[in-house]
């Protein structure tokens, strides 16, 4: 049984069917290249595996368990994790608490109060994480919108693996960054695949598509059209699926 | 910071006291450093030219005196609280001063009008604002009406309601428990500082160190990222503008203690007051930023400049004019300041 599986997936907003009906399997420590053209339901079909989108019809099941009516939050606990195109950074809050924003842990002070965030904890882990993905920052105390767009791409990967997600869904992370991050960005992909991770990487960069997935989905229109493993394709036929010559 | 980091380097310099240290240690509070500068100064110019009385000290610095600011800045500063909560999330709510009316006289129906124990007087100020403050949050989240349209409209709603239950007559009377609230000075310091201190405490707790709190500052400096992050977004705006009725209801409970009257027209035009103090006290107006320790020093600024005035008998309609100018140049100096680090 797939790690993540999606049956019959469809979503509408008011007249227009963004999904119709999407099928789709993901393994454990492998990486699926979602690709697209604008409008095809990409960001769509992701924000209904992350809950941010609730289905109208279909199934979202999640390490054998049914996750359809399941809320964000809970999703997340159980090992989903979405990287956003916009990386949904808290611009002036600092690197170590936007690392642990929604999951901030508490103690009780002093023994006394309940609910106490441990900032403490939030500064060493997030300087560990920090560390570990190698990432440049001055300091983990200063506001994320101070830092460049490849340090926040960074800080926004370091937020998804700070709990051992199972499955990390990433929306363009490449598109916005200088050729030299971009490298670091793939190769942080591929670790995290060899760590048993899986991996949807949503592109329009081909290139880095094809760099690191093992597998190549393309959805157009609202459902999957083409399922190809990357050794017997090329990147000619994907264009083709694409931009719809096969319809 | 730990001490096996992996940049290790020198040991940082012994910090020095200089005003550049308590800026940056305020700066991780979310205060405005120039806030508290602006209070010492204010408060100097006020005691140079206070007028002094027969033995020699200075009427402002009495510690009487330094009460009455306390005093006269409490139910402001129990609505600034509230503002607070609302504006760091990215929110606004006018409603402030007129839900205060509003609660005020439905403590005071209850307890005089309908002869009930004195505690409904608690019970129905507290319960007041925190339904108007509900509502509020309610007509927002599943209305999807902005902040803005929603509180205004509360802003006569609540003030006319407040009209209709007195009759437009204030209501006199209440028992000496509830008067205890505004008018005793135990150890001799007047009670309304002492509920000002502990709400500010419990807000202070919330704010700054709770899971909510952190909420609160992400989803006023991002709504995505803290709907991204699993933060559920309406429940969070609900507690706040919830919070922030409360807040009101509080002040309404004061200002019916002090003045002994339930009062429909208590609390006039305060929400601007208590607006104006978050953001002097370094509460961003967009959202993201915000501390009750700042908003205190914002309250207390507005208090020294009243009670300033007042001992220098300059007329009142100049003091509202004050309260303007620091509200412009508090935000005007916020602006300098983010394009000096553009």
């Amino acid at each position: 049984m797939a790690l993540l599986e999606l049956n019959g997936l469809e979503k509408s907003f008011g007249a227009v069917q963004v999904l119709n009906g999407v099928d789709l399997a993901v393994e454990a420590g492998e990486v699926v290249g979602l690709v697209g053209d604008n409008g095809a339901g990409k960001s769509t079909l992701m924000k209904t595996v992350t809950g941010v989108y609730p289905v109208d019809n279909g199934r979202v099941s999640f390490d054998g368990e049914d996750l359809t009516q399941i809320d964000p939050g809970t999703r997340r606990s159980k090992g989903i994790e979405m990287i956003y195109q916009d990386l949904a950074l808290a611009p002036q809050q600092d690197v170590a608490n936007n690392i642990f924003l929604g999951r901030e842990p508490t103690k009780r002070l002093w023994g006394l109060f309940p609910n106490f965030v441990d900032k403490t904890k939030i500064d060493v882990e997030a300087q560990k994480m920090v560390d570990r993905l190698g990432v440049h920052v001055p300091t983990i105390h200063i506001p994320v919108g101070m830092l460049s767009g490849g340090q926040q791409q960074t800080i926004a990967i370091a937020r998804a693996l700070t709990f051992q997600p199972k499955l990390v869904i990433m929306d363009e992370p490449t598109a916005a960054l200088a050729v030299r991050e971009v490298e670091s960005v793939l190769q942080l992909i591929r670790q995290m695949r060899d760590e048993g991770i899986a991996i949807i990487l949503i592109s329009h960069r081909l290139n880095d598509v094809f760099e690191v997935s093992g597998r190549i989905v393309v959805l157009r229109r609202g459902n999957v059209i083409a399922d190809l493993a990357r050794e017997a394709t090329d990147m000619a036929e994907v264009v083709a699926y694409i931009v719809g010559a096969h319809d | 910071m730990s001490s096996n980091n992996a940049q290790g380097g020198p040991a940082r310099p012994a910090p020095t006291l200089g005003f550049g240290t308590i800026a940056r240690a305020l700066e991780r509070t979310h205060v405005r450093a120039e806030s508290l500068l602006v209070l010492v100064a204010l408060a100097a110019v006020m005691a140079i030219l206070s007028p002094v009385t027969g033995d020699g000290t200075r009427v402002f610095l009495t510690a009487n005196n330094l009460f009455n600011i306390i005093l006269a800045s409490a139910t402001f500063g129990v609505l600034a609280i509230g503002a607070t909560f609302v504006i760091s999330a990215a929110g606004i709510d006018l409603s402030l001063g007129s839900v205060l009316g509003l609660a005020s006289v439905t403590g005071a129906a209850l307890v005089v009008t309908l002869e009930w124990p004195w505690y409904f007087a608690i019970v129905g100020s507290l319960g007041a604002g925190a339904a108007a403050g509900w509502v509020n949050g309610f007509i927002i989240t599943r209305g999807r009406v902005p902040a803005f349209i929603v509180t205004l409209g509360m802003l006569g709603i609540a003030r006319g309601l407040a009209l209709i239950i007195s009759s437009g007559r204030g209501i006199y009377g209440l028992p000496d428990e509830i008067l205890f609230l505004g008018q005793a000075r135990p150890w001799g310091v007047p009670t309304p500082v002492f509920i000002l201190l502990g709400v500010a405490l419990i807000a202070h707790y919330v704010l700054a160190h709770t899971p909510f709190g952190h909420h609160t500052l992400a989803l006023g400096d991002n709504e995505n990222a803290a709907r991204a992050t699993g933060i559920n977004v309406r429940r969070q705006r609900m507690y706040l503008y919830t919070i922030s009725g409360l807040m009101a209801g509080i002040a309404g409970l004061i200002f019916t203690a002090r003045v002994n009257t339930g009062d429909p027209t208590a609390g006039l035009t305060y929400e601007l007051l208590a607006i104006t103090a978050a953001i002097i006290g370094g509460t961003n107006l967009f959202g993201g930023r915000g501390s009750i320790l700042g908003t205190m020093i914002g309250a207390l600024i507005m208090g020294v400049l009243q009670n300033g005035l007042n001992l220098m008998a300059v007329q009142a309609y100049y003091q509202q004019m004050a309260i303007g100018a620091v509200l412009i140049a508090a935000v005007w100096l916020d602006q300098v300041r983010a394009q000096r680090r553009e």
